[in-house]
């Protein structure tokens, strides 16, 4: 018998990047690309929302790639081992990625945004698109999931910060190249860090190609009731929950998403400060 | 009071009871503005034996005819003139299983007291103090009316564990269904839980009144997000569920578009309250959810929603906080306890002024608010004076957070998996019994009125549950037969004793 939620799988990738597998058949069913599930570690923790990086209906269990970046992600990298559970998990949550009649799609994962790419360029794939595979990392260290997006991919990009593999650049370098070498591309998928998003929509606008970026905002319910998640796309504010996470990467107002991001900045640093205090001491998970 | 044999009572009017309401202890204004426990305290049994005694037992009855689920309110009232404390809360639970709940959030004033006949010419009973009082001795001596119910084979699913879902719940799981209660967040109980704040409503309340419907055989499944989980159409089809209730709420907090809006002191109740309620964001950082509490706080609406905001921002520190509204204070739209709570704590409020733009201080936060002066013109649509910009009357209120408590739109999520018809607005449409477009689906509460209160909530949940069982062809247990009020025996918990499937079991 599996406890809910339970932890089947873990896998580190770096000392920051780790996979969680948890088991959830209901979910691993329902599940699509581009839909994302939100996270509670412990009973007193907060509610995070990640991007399914993965589902699988056979094992019954969906798959998240986790970035130990502030005190809630530092701690379930501590405790989250195979054998426990996480308090809560909520989802799918948000609209599938539309896979639509594109013929030739550029799928773009910059960092931990390969993980929640990855169910996406699998979908064209199978729809019968030409994939073309752009991933970016700072170094060849921190690369993860080659293998298994080169394996949904018709062709596949690796740029690195440092040229340690792969192109030297960030992903706009990659993009620029597959336009090159492709003038049909219908469609660009890029999900990474805000500001990679942005260069992404950016690099694509003068091509006038459709490209979609998934938006992770703060969130508490991501049903759509408390309106945290806001960001401004074209002149309206939309709610990332439940009309997105996927939006129209030409209208996002990526400054707004930016700042907003950046809501909780000094209560987050607090947080860090106090749990890597505690942790020094012994006391702490 | 006698002891000896029992005299005949000598009939009550209106000059020999008490004029005046007995008053409920309440925290200091001063010193509850600083903490989050009840602000009112409940009546003692003596307060509420007193309290009852002003009940006049009028032959009208109009106070059950302003309840919107129909509580007894004469007949509770004279069981607690009896003493019988249990009597009268058989009597309350006939018809509403959650008073605790009831007698702190309804809006007493414009329903059953709004029409008692002692209020034409004195404060009116106060009948809803005297619920709670009700309520809360039950779950203190942990009374449970927990009658057996033969099963009826049928299985219902409740979409939203809120005022709707719960009294829903309730109703089926009384007429012998399998309830299962679907809720999104980790916890059940929707706006009692993530909505109204402890001091007015205690989470010990809620998880009492919880635990009453569990005891009647209600299953609660949280982290279940129906529509992407799986829709509702798969309720019915896959899952074995023969009829459903969809009570999921108010949908997204409304924003008023002006400038600013984006700044990081900028949210909405809503959000600001799941923090705080919720996610226990007070209690930071033991607590890992965080909420920046504003210095000087501005909220923006009049409606208990805002009272809430308000109250919770003076409760984090806030000092002053503001309420800007459109209209006057006659026109809030807040219960009046709540508005006169508010004013006790010492909120500031700015009558007849809108927002124009919220001002940034350089950064990612707020500096001020800068705003408008208003005065009422002719009436609109709602009957209500409308409010009307006066023109070069603008001033600024510094402030570093400002709170949106202006109302809500529905939410999508049931209208994108589902077949379900919405309305132009989004809502869910249903006919006057309830019914959605889809056989076998009731929709109740705001999700299909928008924003209203949380007993209209259980009343359109009770309502939606008489129309399930006759659906599924379950005889209406409400319809009591035969019924003797003298010596209360013709209905217990609701159902008539005489029931075939029913027999009582007490705790």
């Amino acid at each position: 018998m599996v406890a809910p939620f339970e932890i089947v799988g873990r896998e580190d990738f770096s000392d920051v990047t780790y996979l969680l597998e948890i088991f959830h058949p209901r979910m691993a069913r329902a599940a699509r690309p581009g839909q994302f599930v939100i996270v509670m570690g412990h009973d007193r923790g907060e509610r995070i929302p990640l991007t399914l990086a993965d589902f699988d209906p056979e094992r019954g269990t969906v798959t998240l790639v986790v970035q130990a970046v502030g005190k809630t992600t530092m701690e379930m990298q501590a405790r989250c081992v195979v054998g426990s559970s996480v308090h809560a998990l909520v989802g799918p949550m948000g609209n599938p990625s539309e896979i639509g009649e594109a013929r030739k799609v550029v799928c773009v994962g910059g960092g931990l945004g390969v993980a929640p790419v990855f169910p996406q360029a699998r979908a064209y794939k199978r729809s019968g698109a030409y994939v073309i595979g752009v991933v970016g990392f700072r170094s060849r260290e921190l690369m993860f999931w080659e293998d298994r997006f080169r394996s949904v991919c018709d062709e596949f990009i690796v740029c690195t910060d440092d040229g340690s593999e792969g192109i030297r650049g960030v992903v706009t370098a990659g993009i620029e190249r597959a336009l090159a070498d492709h003038g049909d591309v219908d469609e660009v998928v890029a999900i990474g860090p805000p500001v990679m998003m942005k260069f992404c929509a950016e690099m694509t606008r003068p091509y006038g190609i459709r490209t979609v970026v998934s938006l992770n905002p703060v969130m508490v319910d991501g049903t759509g009731m408390c309106g945290g998640c806001r960001v401004r796309v074209g002149d309206r504010v939309r709610f990332a929950c439940v009309e997105g996470p996927d939006f129209d990467a030409h209208a996002v107002d990526f400054d707004d998403l930016m700042a907003r991001l950046r809501r909780f900045a000094a209560s987050e640093r607090a947080a860090l400060e106090r749990w890597q205090g505690s942790c020094r001491a012994g006391v702490g998970g | 009071m006698s002891t000896g044999p029992k005299k005949k009572k000598k009939k009550k009017t209106i000059r020999t009871i008490s004029p005046d309401r007995t008053p409920m202890l309440e925290q200091d204004a001063r010193v509850r503005a600083r903490n989050f426990a009840e602000v009112a305290c409940g009546y003692t049994l003596e307060g509420a034996l007193r309290e009852a005694e002003r009940c006049l037992l009028c032959p009208d009855e109009p106070c059950v005819r302003g309840c919107p689920v129909e509580v007894d309110i004469p007949e509770f009232i004279s069981k607690l003139t009896e003493k019988s404390v249990r009597g009268a809360y058989e009597t309350i639970t006939d018809t509403n299983l959650l008073p605790a709940i009831c007698g702190r959030v309804c809006p007493q004033e414009s329903q059953c007291e709004g029409v008692c006949t002692v209020g034409d010419t004195l404060e009116p009973v106060a009948i809803g103090r005297l619920e709670r009082f009700v309520g809360d001795v039950a779950i203190a001596e942990g009374w449970q009316s927990v009658p057996y119910v033969e099963p009826s084979g049928f299985r219902v699913a409740i979409v939203g564990s809120g005022p709707a879902g719960m009294a829903c719940a309730a109703d089926m799981a009384k007429a012998g269904c399998e309830v299962t209660v679907y809720e999104a967040f980790h916890e059940p109980g929707g706006v009692l839980r993530y909505g109204i704040p402890d001091f007015r409503l205690p989470n010990e309340v809620i998880d009492a009144e919880l635990e009453k419907l569990r005891a009647l055989g209600v299953r609660f499944e949280c982290n279940t997000l129906v529509g992407r989980l799986f829709t509702v159409e798969e309720l019915l089809i896959e899952m074995g569920y023969e009829a459903v209730f969809v009570g999921t709420g108010a949908g997204a907090p409304t924003f008023m578009s002006i400038p600013g809006e984006s700044l990081a002191g900028v949210l909405s109740a809503n959000e600001l309250l799941t923090r705080c309620n919720l996610m226990r964001a007070r209690d930071f950082p033991d607590y890992d959810t965080p909420l920046q509490a504003g210095a000087r706080v501005a909220v923006v609406g009049a409606g208990n929603t805002a009272m809430d905001a308000m109250r919770v921002c003076l409760r984090l520190g806030a000092a002053p906080v503001y309420c800007v509204y459109r209209r006057t204070r006659n026109e809030a739209p807040a219960r009046a306890e709540e508005l006169h709570h508010a004013e006790e704590e010492g909120i500031e409020f700015h009558w007849l002024t809108t927002p124009v733009e919220i001002l940034g201080d350089g950064g990612l936060g707020v500096r001020a608010i800068r705003c408008q002066r208003m005065e009422l013109g002719e009436p609109d649509e709602s009957g209500r004076r409308r409010p009307v910009p006066v023109p070069d009357t603008e001033f600024e209120i510094e402030v570093d957070m400002v709170v949106y408590a202006i109302g809500t739109s529905a939410n999508p999520i049931l209208g994108q998996t589902s077949s379900l018809r919405l309305d132009q607005r989004g809502y869910i449409v249903a006919d006057e019994r309830l019914a959605t477009s889809i056989a076998g689906v009731w929709a109740g509460g705001d999700i299909v009125t928008g924003a209203a209160t949380v007993i209209e909530a259980m009343g359109a949940g009770r309502e939606a549950a008489r129309e399930m069982k006759a659906y599924l062809g379950l005889r209406d247990t409400d319809v009591v037969y035969l019924r003797e009020r003298a010596g209360g025996v013709g209905k217990r918990f609701g159902i008539d004793v005489r029931e075939h499937n029913y027999a009582r079991v007490t705790a």
